[in-house]
């Protein structure tokens, strides 16, 4: 079967930095992927690839076959590729029912309409507050995005990225600094999401249990390299990754700490 | 929140009719015509506060709009009887081509980061003040040109109810284009351009509609403008225009609609009651640096305008 997403050769160079070196990947349609690797190899700068905030200095991307190296984020948002982000990346001055909306209307494509209120399109402001619901959101409705705490943002942005729609979702950490008792919350839905079965999942994540319990495979970027790509078990069992990976995490968690 | 909407559909409808019995209750002409004034300032301020506080788009080129409706209206006004029809006529000529300038230069510039785009309709405003200065045949240049207003004008109460209508039409219809979903995306791009693209938005297609929109009404305005006036002259296109446009939205309250109508108030009052007392005191000679110390305040204080202060203070969402 011909993978929904494929890189061939990826690679971007900031200055004499190569922060992506030349990964090539095929993610199957359906399939939930991981991508691992300590902080600093590359892992979101990935993502941005994929989602077209950053152009590929070299290598190339293809969608069902059909390359998409040159297309803007906007074109590829369209063509089905949602992401959410590290940094939490709301609209700020919203409220949680506006943000989720624009999401929600975007997919519907009415947003050319001028003359007609937001607030006249029941059907709309019902698809967003179910979709609040899920992520356990809709009491703060409306609350303004800039008020919420760390964890409701980062379930904001899970709305926003539900509400899109997409078959393919990228997701950048949705449990970083997430409270004990939110990330839960968000497990379930991505969880959710994935018994579903509908859409192609790829999630950059820290915790480990998590994407063992997840995912179908995983990757491993090391220094912009793909150092790996496997199942769990095979990942679990490789020497290269236990280096450069478990060695890293534990820098990384003396620093956090 | 309904009845909060309810209170407000009062308020406003309390105000209009005040508004509208004005000049039967009043006799004084000075008044009626200074808020004539407020009413054509206060539909050009709300047509920059669709490109400041629902775009995020700031603009030094505002005037160039409002001097298109202007010269268009006083132009065909000469030109032809000044008629009803004729003036109307005017107005939509005004409008299209308004239309057409902001296409093209949204087009060409709003792909641009804002303070270069600032710049940028800063340099266009400019060339068409210059256009305005040399195209002496039709617009004898700054001394500019009287014209006849159609017959219906000619009382300057039914001007005045004319204006007052055109502020309520245009305010109605502006609110409804900032609730509306594509309203919402103007929004949405001012807040988060990175974010909007994500989500499949076009942040310069909303942009250049964003600025259309805005152009077309400062057209309107300076047609407005030059009627209640009957003359033109190039002070129309001038970077006064703009600036007037800038404080009044500032002042009255960024992205609230109702702010720059109030900051058209505020702001046409302060004009005209710091140059009356130049007669008496004439250090008010000066009276645009008290307007300076004024604008200076109101932003140390008022950073959100009195519109927004308020709402702030009330405790509710814009």
């Amino acid at each position: 079967m011909q993978p929904i997403l494929k890189t061939e050769n990826v690679t971007i160079q900031f200055g004499g930095q190569v922060a992506v070196d030349h990964v090539s990947c095929e993610i199957p349609e359906k399939h939930f992927k991981s991508i691992i690797g300590p902080n600093g190899a590359g892992k979101t700068t990935f993502f941005n690839l994929l989602s077209g905030e950053l152009k590929p200095t070299e290598g190339d991307i293809f969608l069902r076959g059909e390359s998409i190296s040159k297309l803007s984020s906007v074109e590829r948002a369209r063509k089905g590729i949602g992401r959410s982000f590290q940094i939490t990346n709301v609209f700020p001055n919203l409220t949680v029912l506006e943000n989720v909306r624009l999401a929600v209307q975007s997919r519907a494509g009415i947003c050319y309409q001028m003359f007609r209120y937001s607030s006249s399109y029941k059907q709309l402001i019902e698809e967003t507050e179910k979709i609040l619901s899920e992520v356990i959101l809709v009491d703060k409705k409306d609350a303004i995005a800039s008020q919420l705490s760390h964890g409701e943002k980062r379930k904001l942005e899970i709305a926003m990225l539900i509400a899109l729609d997409s078959t393919i979702l990228l997701l950048d950490e949705p449990t970083a600094g997430m409270s004990l008792e939110e990330v839960p919350i968000i497990l379930d839905v991505i969880r959710n999401i994935k018994l579903a079965g509908e859409k192609t999942i790829l999630l950059i994540e820290h915790k480990m249990d998590l994407i063992l319990d997840l995912s179908d495979s995983i990757m491993v970027l090391f220094n912009g390299q793909l150092i790996a790509d496997g199942s769990p078990k095979e990942i679990m069992n490789n020497e290269m990754v236990e280096n450069a990976y478990l060695g890293g995490l534990y820098d990384d968690d003396i620093i956090k700490s | 929140m309904i009845a909060k909407m309810r209170g407000n559909y009062l308020l406003l409808t309390i105000i209009i009719i005040a508004l509208a019995l004005f000049p039967f209750v009043s006799d004084s002409r000075t008044l009626t015509i200074l808020l004539t004034q407020i009413f054509i300032f206060a539909i050009l301020a709300m047509s920059y506060d669709v490109l400041l506080g629902y775009t995020g788009i700031v603009s030094f080129g505002h005037a160039m709009f409002f001097g298109i409706g202007a010269y268009a209206t006083a132009i065909i006004l000469k030109k032809t009887e000044p008629t009803m029809l004729s003036f109307f006529l005017s107005i939509i000529v005004g409008m299209l081509l308004a239309g057409i300038v902001s296409f093209i230069i949204g087009l060409l510039t709003l792909r641009l980061q804002s303070h270069f785009f600032a710049m940028f309709t800063l340099a266009v405003s400019g060339l068409f003040l210059v256009a305005a200065e040399k195209s002496r045949t039709l617009t004898q240049g700054n001394d500019g040109f009287t014209f006849r207003a159609p017959e219906f004008f000619a009382d300057r109460t039914t001007f005045y109810l004319f204006v007052l209508a055109c502020l309520l039409i245009i305010f109605l219809l502006l609110r409804l284009f900032v609730h509306s979903p594509f309203g919402s995306v103007l929004i949405a791009v001012k807040e988060n351009e990175t974010r909007s693209a994500a989500l499949g938005y076009k942040a310069i297609y909303y942009k250049v509609m964003s600025s259309v929109v805005a152009g077309v009404v400062a057209s309107l305005a300076g047609s407005l403008y030059v009627v209640s006036l009957r003359f033109v002259n190039t002070s129309v296109m001038g970077i006064d225009i703009t600036l007037n446009a800038l404080l009044m939205t500032i002042i009255g309250g960024v992205g609230t609609l109702v702010g720059p109508i109030l900051g058209a108030a505020i702001i046409q009052l302060a004009q005209h009651n710091l140059s009356n007392l130049a007669k008496t005191y004439p250090i008010f000679e000066r009276w645009i640096i008290f307007f300076g110390i004024i604008y200076i305040l109101a932003v140390i204080f008022f950073p959100k305008g009195v519109v927004g202060t308020i709402r702030e203070k009330l405790g509710r969402k814009s």
